[in-house]
């Protein structure tokens, strides 16, 4: 009883003091502060009712007691009583129910938007798409997780961000209502910011729909997490949300169509073996590493080694077909999707170079895009 | 007067059990089968204890230390799985097969043959289940939910082995309830009417028809899965036009009253040991049973509330919120009954009543943070974190299992004719009270400041609670080894018991013989108000 007790008053303190180690975030958003007061007051709901109820419990254990010489008495029922204590909590209910009513009702005004951007759910990462007035997209990137798996495994200390840290975070501009359109290409995803006070389940074949406003003077880093098991590396797939200035925003989104037109040109270009080795070898570490191990051996038999494999040595026509477009009904999926042709070259290459693997052939983006044209 | 009912019957053979395994195998006595289903539901237990360990292990601190995150999966889906269908349904099944016959003065279950069946089908089953994490594609990893497509197009060969061994779990489990449904319907001694039976009877009798009601649901979800597996049908697959979120509402218009399945019961061997060491009868009997339908009612139009983060229009939130919000009126109606027993009672404090009391406690608090994850707009936040995780661990460990603890405490002086030791009882208790807070309590906490569910590794903020939670679990976990010292203690050396066994008791069971002959009321017992409705 102690312990309950203790617990309780800690989480008295806790409400009281705002600790993010104890308590829900209250977040950047209108809507994440309006849910945060929500929680608070359901919570205080309840540590009343729980005083009321555990208190007469406690009276009648330390009272009743017969030990204490307590004679039973004989009542069993009380018509009253009984009505009080079905029509109270009914109140009690409504009182909860009006606010949080009101406060869905504002989640749901998703109309309005300023920016929509494409969530989309991949195991395990999360791909970002800006959309413009006729859902094109210019603007597309995937955001994996940047902790080192050293770090993971204990090998090196863990980072401040461990495994709340990405290679590239979606940006969003503050002051600005952005719709997210959140889907998912394999698995069910979940995609959560807990400081804009909403998650959205991102399911293969629908697309939901949430929306953010982040205040002009919130600008900075917010870092969530995959909510629904999605495989594997559920818990390596977080959510890095960095609400930039608009100036600053809108700076980055014109760089960001400049390097499209670079990656696009480096479609038709001719790589030097060690080009594609670098580039490989970075591809390889976010991409394939996770299941077929940096050192190539991968996890027989679910995940097969690819040193001295017979696809990654053998023609590479095969090669290229199985990173292309996956092998059903295992893990393997299709990287066609998500990397573009050189990505697709220099992988192929690396793998083909790499560990004892040593081929005699060069792969260049143009031998993918002719190979996908068969 | 049970002496004179097992003279009059000698002109038959003898009706002692059999000898050796062939008891066991072939029996039809519901006492023996009773004993099965409670053996049979530790072992699930210990089994799907080790999980937990193993889960709680690898969270003792951030980083991978013991398993990789497939493993990890396989823990988490296969704790799950175990302890609800392996030891908690189970549980409260072996204790219906030991008291109903004997607490509606019947002779034994209703349909006997059919009650070894659906035991002996378990056993197969769970090893169908358990024997897929030795096999090289490892077990179902997909969560206990099994949420398509990751348990369909996603998932390992396995779930073929999976598939057929919740069709066999089902099967049992709609056996059992029909037979518990046919014999409190039929087999109920003269005078013993329907709002005179012991409240544990009640709960069962309407958990029976929860049983019976979504079990068949459960079966075709994994039907549906089966096809889409192997007969190449979309009813789950996007890409075929079929729908993951079907999925989701097919198994929770299950999984919803599958709560109340695992609750119910527990409500009614709560019901009936509180008073009786109140020495005071139930406070408000008809409000119970007419508290416990609603409940069951309820619990079929509420699925969604455990999917408000899939996307549903506005309207269909605003409803499932409400109508989940409504539970809180009969389950208040209830705690406040077990509270009005105790007021003004005579109260001593034996090894069933603190497990009682310590139910009352720690599942209301389970049914709080219920209520605050009915609230849709919140529970955006809370879904899929630990917050979720505490909570339905605190309505189902100091819940369901505590009560089924309790009454293991409560009736095992009946059922083996010897008392077990006071002191060790209570210091399993208080060890198990202590784990169970030291466990869950702090996931509360993870969970609010944002650790999702079913992950393998953490961020750094949330070590500190982690760490705690894996020492309590460790601590629970050794303290039902303990738990298992003290049955078998009692059972080959505990003191004998009294026929009564508490002076508080009432209902027919305690006017039989300890320990309960192998044949019980052959001939109807006379109830008497003194043994009804307590």
């Amino acid at each position: 009883m102690a312990r309950l007790v203790a617990g309780f008053v800690l989480a008295l303190m806790a409400a009281g003091a705002g600790a993010d180690e104890l308590n829900m975030r209250r977040g950047v958003t209108e809507i994440s502060n309006a849910v945060y007061d929500l929680h608070m007051y359901i919570f205080w709901i309840c540590v009343v009712i729980g005083i009321v109820v555990f208190g007469a419990m406690f009276w009648a254990m330390i009272h009743h007691r017969r030990a204490a010489g307590a004679v039973a008495a004989k009542f069993h029922e009380s018509t009253k009583l009984e009505i009080a204590w079905t029509l109270a909590p009914t109140l009690i209910l409504v009182a909860i129910a009006w606010p949080a009513t009101q406060v869905l009702v504002a989640m749901y005004d998703t109309g309005g938007e300023d920016l929509t951007i494409e969530v989309r759910g991949y195991q395990w990462k999360w791909q970002y798409k800006y959309l413009d007035d006729d859902y094109n997209s210019e603007v597309a990137y995937f955001s994996n997780l940047k902790t080192p798996q050293d770090e993971i495994h204990g090998r090196k200390e863990k980072g401040e961000y461990y495994l709340l840290d990405v290679d590239e975070p979606l940006r969003i501009p503050v002051n600005r209502k952005v719709r997210f359109l959140i889907t998912a290409e394999d698995v069910i995803h979940s995609w959560w910011v807990p400081d804009f006070g909403f998650k959205r389940d991102a399911i293969p074949g629908i697309m939901n729909e949430t929306w953010a406003i982040v205040p002009p003077d919130k600008a900075g880093i917010y870092r969530g997490q995959c909510t629904e098991l999605c495989g594997k590396d559920h818990g390596f797939m977080p959510v890095v949300v960095n609400a930039m200035p608009e100036d600053e925003f809108d700076a980055w989104y014109a760089e960001r169509l400049q390097q499209e037109e670079v990656r696009k040109e480096a479609l038709s270009k001719t790589f030097t073996p060690e080009e594609l080795m670098a580039q490989g070898e970075q591809v390889y570490g976010t991409y394939c590493a996770s299941c077929h191990m940096p050192n190539g051996k991968g996890v027989p038999p679910v995940f097969p080694a690819l040193d001295g494999s017979a696809i990654a040595t053998g023609p590479r026509e095969d090669h290229l077909n199985i990173v292309l477009n996956g092998k059903t009904g295992t893990a393997m999926q299709a990287f066609g999707k998500q990397l573009d042709a050189a990505q697709i070259a220099a992988v192929v290459h690396y793998e083909r170079h790499s560990w004892s693997n040593n081929t005699d052939d060069v792969t260049q983006p143009r031998d993918v895009i002719e190979h996908m044209g068969q | 007067m049970s002496e004179v009912v097992v003279a009059g019957h000698d002109d038959h053979h003898d009706h002692g059990p059999d000898k050796g395994l062939a008891r066991w195998l072939f029996t039809t006595n519901h006492k023996d089968i009773g004993t099965l289903y409670l053996w049979f539901s530790f072992l699930m237990f210990l089994i799907g204890g080790v999980l937990a360990l193993v889960i709680r292990a690898e969270l003792f601190q951030p980083g991978l230390q013991f398993v990789e995150p497939g493993f990890f999966n396989q823990m988490t889906t296969n704790h799950g799985l175990i302890m609800v269908f392996g030891a908690i349904m189970p549980g409260f099944v072996g204790l219906a097969n030991w008291l109903v016959p004997m607490m509606v003065g019947a002779p034994d279950m209703a349909l006997p043959r059919m009650n070894n069946l659906s035991f002996w089908i378990l056993p197969f089953a769970f090893t169908l289940l358990i024997s897929t994490l030795f096999m090289d594609a490892g077990g179902p990893n997909f969560g206990w939910t099994f949420y398509a497509p990751l348990s369909t197009t996603y998932a390992p060969e396995t779930v073929t082995y999976f598939i057929f061994g919740v069709h066999m779990m089902g099967a049992s489990s709609i056996m059992g309830s029909i037979n518990i449904i046919a014999t409190i319907l039929n087999m109920r001694a003269p005078g013993m009417t329907l709002m005179k039976m012991p409240l544990f009877v009640w709960t069962w009798l309407i958990t029976a028809y929860l049983l019976l009601a979504v079990m068949p649901v459960l079966a075709g979800a994994v039907t549906m899965m089966l096809f889409d597996i192997h007969f190449g049908t979309s009813f789950f697959n996007a890409a075929g036009g079929g729908d993951p979120v079907m999925f989701q509402h097919i198994f929770w218009f299950f999984g919803h009253p599958e709560v109340y399945i695992m609750i119910l019961p527990a409500f009614g061997v709560v019901s009936q040991i509180i008073p009786t060491f109140s020495r005071k009868p139930l406070f408000g009997y008809d409000s119970m049973v007419y508290a416990t339908a609603s409940i069951a009612f309820l619990s079929f139009i509420v699925w969604a509330h455990h999917m408000f983060t899939v996307g549903m229009p506005l309207a269909g939130q605003l409803f499932f919120m409400y109508a989940t919000m409504l539970i809180a009126i009969p389950t208040g109606v209830k705690v406040f009954n077990w509270v009005s027993t105790m007021w003004r009672g005579s109260m001593s404090f034996e090894t069933p009543m603190l497990f009682a009391i310590a139910f009352v406690i720690l599942f209301t608090i389970g049914g709080f943070s219920g209520l605050m994850l009915a609230i849709t707009p919140a529970d955006y936040q809370y879904h899929d974190t630990y917050f979720v995780v505490a909570h339905f661990h605190y309505v189902l460990v100091p819940g369901a299992l505590f009560s089924i603890i309790a009454a293991v405490y409560y009736w095992l002086p009946k059922w083996c004719g010897r008392m077990y030791d006071e002191s060790l009882g209570k210091l399993h208790f208080w060890l198990s009270f202590i784990g169970v807070n030291v466990t869950f309590f702090p996931q509360h906490f993870s969970g609010l400041a944002g650790m999702p569910r079913r992950i393998p590794d953490y961020a750094l903020q949330f070590a500190d609670f982690n760490m705690i939670s894996s020492i309590g679990a460790f601590i629970f976990g050794f303290s039902q080894v303990f738990f298992l010292y003290i049955v078998i203690k009692t059972i080959r050396s505990g003191k004998p018991a009294t026929d009564r066994v508490w002076e508080g008791a009432h209902g027919l069971e305690w006017t039989l013989p300890s320990p309960a002959p192998y044949h019980s009321f052959t001939h109807p017992p006379k109830v008497t108000d003194a043994e009804a409705h307590s």
